[in-house]
């Protein structure tokens, strides 16, 4: 007999070790998640896939599902403050959707159609961070970034190019290129990279390529991020 | 004895900086207008040409704040209004006109009026001075609903409104939610 927690009431299988996110997947659950990609270890970042074990707060990406555990996570509760969570996240950058070349393939902003944010509710810090166009064929928008770190952990644990890194702390923690210049351009990065394909949002754009779907269907036009044949989707850009 | 005619609510909308195309997306709920125009009757706004926001129900804002006559209008509606909508993009998030935010107001105005030969910056008094920054509007007054989307489609402009008119907490589904 497998082993079983529940999710909202749902009896979930797991095998040991695995996280509560990576059974809840399995299993047809969704819980909401940015930073969280199964193809690479958790971060434990953004938040968004906290859920209450036995009525603690804890983040679903990072806790190892247990025996018995009673999790809840679609609940107004829980939904609220992941819609806060990506209020903030909306206001610390420039999201300007109707300009942006990964919208309706967003997931931040997917994620916020999900929650239902009709507003970001907080004051905007209308951030100017410099793009960095210096590639050929790439192009980094900073002011999108939500510091994920999943161009980071790709380009360092599959790419084994270490391109990307997260630098300060806090507030001021930025996403920043490892090079001298600290430009893209000058580092090996190719658009063929696991670092090229993994960012929720729209910091990495390939040039000469925006707006390629037109809208209507791109991939959340057709359907919710909660529906779960988008995981299973291959990534192209 | 024939029953009161039931009132009717009163309806204000204003462009502040914004485009136009939400009041145009408001346009495109169609024939449904005639079956609003049961329900509603419009104060100020595009539609009717009255300059003044009077005592109203709901007030409608497209576009944000990017100079202090917005401001002094926003105020207004929200002054005379018992439930304020933020309309469209702009309204909600500051929008296309926000994208300024990066650049100094002085730079901008040197590059649109002084790049030509014998350019200057508009002075005229009765211009309103433009913001430093453009702002969306929750971030100067209590807004109590908010319509995002550059624009809106006009069904979920309806929905908003027919919600509210049944009394209900506005709720736009997956297929009219969208920020773009």
């Amino acid at each position: 007999m497998a082993k079983t927690f529940t999710i909202d009431g749902k009896v979930v299988p797991f095998e040991e070790g695995e996280t509560i996110i990576q059974a809840a997947r399995k299993a047809g659950v969704y819980i909401p998640h940015l930073c969280y990609h199964p193809e690479f270890k958790p971060h434990g970042s953004c938040k968004l896939c906290t859920v209450k074990v036995n009525g603690w707060q804890t983040a679903s990406c990072t806790m190892r599902a247990g025996e018995n555990m009673v999790v809840e996570s679609n609940t107004d509760e829980l939904n609220s403050e992941r819609r806060t969570l990506t209020q903030m996240l909306f206001v610390e950058g420039n999201h300007f959707c109707p300009a942006c070349e990964r919208s309706g393939e967003c997931k931040l902003q997917a994620t916020a159609y999900d929650l239902g944010m009709m507003t970001p509710h907080f004051d905007h810090f209308f951030p100017n961070r410099a793009v960095d166009a210096s590639h050929p064929d790439w192009m980094l928008d900073f002011n999108r970034c939500i510091l994920c770190s999943l161009c980071v952990r790709a380009s360092r644990d599959v790419d084994s190019k270490n391109v990307f890194a997260l630098t300060e702390r806090g507030i001021k923690t930025k996403l920043i290129v490892n090079s001298k210049s600290g430009k893209l351009g000058d580092t090996n990065f190719s658009v063929t990279d696991k670092a090229a394909q993994v960012c929720p949002v729209g910091v990495h754009i390939r040039k000469r390529r925006g707006f390629a779907v037109p809208i209507g269907e791109r991939r959340y036009d057709k359907a919710p991020i909660s529906d779960l044949s988008h995981e299973a989707a291959v990534e192209v850009k | 004895m024939n029953a009161p005619e039931k009132k009717k609510l009163r309806v204000a909308t204003c462009s502040l900086a914004g485009c136009f195309g939400c009041h145009m997306s408001l346009l495109d709920i169609d024939e449904r207008i005639l079956t609003l125009l049961e329900y509603v009757e419009f104060d100020r706004s595009p539609i009717t040409d009255i300059k003044h926001c009077g005592k109203c129900d709901i007030g409608i804002i497209e576009g944000g704040l990017c100079n202090a006559e917005n401001v002094h209008v926003l105020r207004e509606f929200r002054e005379n209004c018992s439930i304020l909508i933020a309309m469209g993009a702009c309204a909600v998030n500051g929008g296309l006109p926000a994208q300024r935010n990066s650049l100094s107001l002085p730079e901008i105005l040197e590059e649109v009026y002084c790049s030509m030969a014998n350019g200057i910056i508009p002075n005229d008094p009765e211009l309103p001075l433009p913001l430093n920054k453009v702002h969306p509007i929750h971030e100067v007054v209590k807004v109590d609903y908010f319509i995002p989307g550059c624009p809106p489609s006009g069904d979920a402009i309806w929905k908003v409104l027919t919600d509210l008119l049944a009394g209900k907490q506005p709720e736009l589904s997956h297929e009219l939610l969208h920020y773009d």
